[in-house]
């Protein structure tokens, strides 16, 4: 590459990390806010916004029901996802690659369309449940991260492995356990943390879903926005980055950010 | 005689039972993918052609009839398109530098890629309303810099939503590039020189080629997902920037119209499959 190339390359780098970064940083500072407009660069600091998290309309409910439903959607998926790249990965299913693009296209397809098609087909059965219906419907918003991942993890691992841990006398059982699922590790909990993610952050399905009493925590967090935007949002919006932070640290500590961005080396 | 042949009958018990299990396997996750996607899609469809006296084609005339809603549907676009077309611009080189950094500057650009894309949309959009707000930090920087003397509007104009869009979906498009880009082996471009070529023509006819695969794939993720974005304009334009994401969500939240917001959706969905389709067909041909 000529130099002028390489420049311009460092630049738009550069540039582009600080873009992404901004609007993280500035929801941070503004946390601290003294005030309750938005006063930056801050003039003191103030903890007091994030005492008040806890005391917002209806906080508490609505981020246990968004843990229950990414975590149990997350471990549902993490199953059946898995169970189905094993076969996909094994080869002796017919028709494997149609059902290997058909599962991750939902990641494709617009959130609010599914939405307004599960809403329209939990009534056309009778399934109202508010909490079973956020339940079902963020299957599909996670099995898709956990089969699109577990996918290109299986496709890099060697079924052989197994055979000869056999050969060498271990049990079936015995022969998955300390081979394969050591192997696979790093995808799996690629996929956990993703899936766990995408749910936690939904709003364009579970807003139609969602009645007055079962609100998850986004469906909440744009209310408040929408109706008194102070700094007590921007102190929650710290804490959900801060969790984010720490689950990215892990897992880069675990199996290294670079593999998420799909590089082998 | 050949391995094939030895190995038959095809129906042995062994190759049904590894079949069998392939199935089982493969059942659950099908159940959900047909009975919680493939299948509400479908009634979507049907319940886009009924209104209130049964079959009709009144949702579709509406909503492609009516120059407001048209101007809707290009609201869409306009904003799928400048969000995708900034985004690459912004993408592209960037990719390289990325792949060229290594140890702990890789992985800090990497984070800086991570951390957001891992962060809540409706935080970071929250974060671009505190940031354009006429007395946001924006504002004060470029009255510091002397650029401008009075703060401009910028919260609710079509400026803060692009910026805010390219920053949400620039993740998107910037690792497929990436991961392309840094499995590039820079004895390519280096035979290409050996051979003549000039700077230009070596990016036109071997880099740009080559990467291509990865630029159709985030050139598809961002666009089908800016297309469709409804937190974005939402907080960032509102009411005066309608979009197909908006009207969706107002005929089924306010209005109650099911089979027009259904048509809506119709719409917005045979926009995302072409583009699926599109990306698809362009990665497949040959080079």
């Amino acid at each position: 590459m000529t130099r002028a190339a390489i420049i311009v390359c460092w630049v738009m780098a550069i540039g582009l990390a600080l873009f992404l970064i901004a609007p993280l940083l500035v929801i941070a500072a503004a946390s601290f806010s003294p005030t309750p407009v938005f006063d930056l660069p801050l003039t003191g600091a103030s903890t007091r916004w994030y005492g008040k998290i806890g005391r917002l309309d209806g906080f508490w409910p609505s981020l246990l029901l968004s843990l229950e439903i990414a975590l149990f959607s997350t471990a549902i998926s993490l199953v059946c996802g898995t169970l189905a790249a094993i076969a996909i990965a094994r080869g002796k299913l017919p028709g494997a690659n149609v059902f290997a693009t058909a599962l991750v296209s939902p990641l494709m397809m617009p959130g609010l369309v599914l939405g307004i098609a599960l809403l329209q087909g939990f009534r056309a059965v009778g399934f109202t449940a508010p909490w079973a219906t956020l339940l079902v419907a963020h299957l599909v918003i996670t099995l898709p991260y956990v089969a699109r991942t577990m996918i290109s993890g299986l496709a890099r691992f060697d079924f052989t492995l197994i055979e000869a841990a056999r050969t060498l006398g271990c049990t079936y059982p015995g022969s998955v356990l300390r081979v394969m699922v050591p192997a696979l590790a790093p995808s799996f909990l690629i996929a956990g943390i993703f899936s766990f993610l995408a749910s936690f952050d939904n709003y364009p399905v579970s807003i139609f879903l969602a009645d007055v009493r079962t609100k998850t925590l986004p469906i909440r967090m744009l209310q408040y926005i929408e109706e008194a935007p102070d700094p007590t949002l921007a102190a929650l919006s710290t804490l959900i980055l801060a969790g984010t932070v720490i689950l990215l640290f892990v897992s880069d500590r675990v199996v290294g950010l670079h593999r998420m961005a799909g590089t082998s080396d | 005689m050949t391995e094939a042949a030895l190995s038959a009958p095809v129906a042995s018990p062994k190759v049904d039972r590894e079949r069998l299990t392939a199935i089982g396997f493969v059942l659950p996750s099908f159940v959900i993918i047909a009975g919680v996607f493939a299948l509400p899609l479908v009634l979507l469809l049907g319940v886009s052609f009924v209104d209130a006296n049964g079959l009709t084609f009144a949702n579709y005339k509406r909503l492609l009839g009516a120059p407001y809603y048209l101007w809707v549907i290009w609201n869409s676009l306009r904003l799928g398109l400048l969000t995708t077309l900034i985004a690459f611009l912004i993408s592209y080189p960037a990719a390289f530098a990325l792949a060229r950094a290594r140890g702990p500057l890789r992985s800090l650009l990497l984070a800086t890629l991570f951390l957001p894309l891992a962060a809540s949309v409706i935080v970071k959009a929250f974060a671009w309303t505190i940031l354009l707000r006429s007395d946001g930090i924006v504002n004060e920087t470029l009255i510091a810099l002397g650029i401008i003397e009075d703060p401009i509007r910028m919260i609710f104009t079509e400026t803060a939503l692009i910026v805010g869009a390219v920053n949400i979906f620039l993740p998107f498009m910037i690792l497929p590039i990436y991961a392309i880009v840094a499995q590039l082996d820079s004895r390519y471009a280096e035979a290409a020189a050996t051979l003549g070529a000039s700077p230009v023509v070596t990016f036109f006819r071997v880099i740009l080629p080559l990467t291509l695969p990865g630029i159709i794939a985030g050139v598809a993720l961002a666009f089908s997902l800016s297309v469709s974005a409804y937190v974005v304009p939402t907080l960032l334009i509102g009411e005066k920037y309608p979009t197909l994401a908006t009207t969706i969500a107002k005929a089924y939240l306010l209005a109650r119209e099911p089979g027009f917001g259904a048509a809506a959706g119709v719409v917005l969905l045979a926009i995302a499959i072409a583009v699926v389709a599109l990306s698809a067909r362009l990665s497949r041909e040959p080079k």
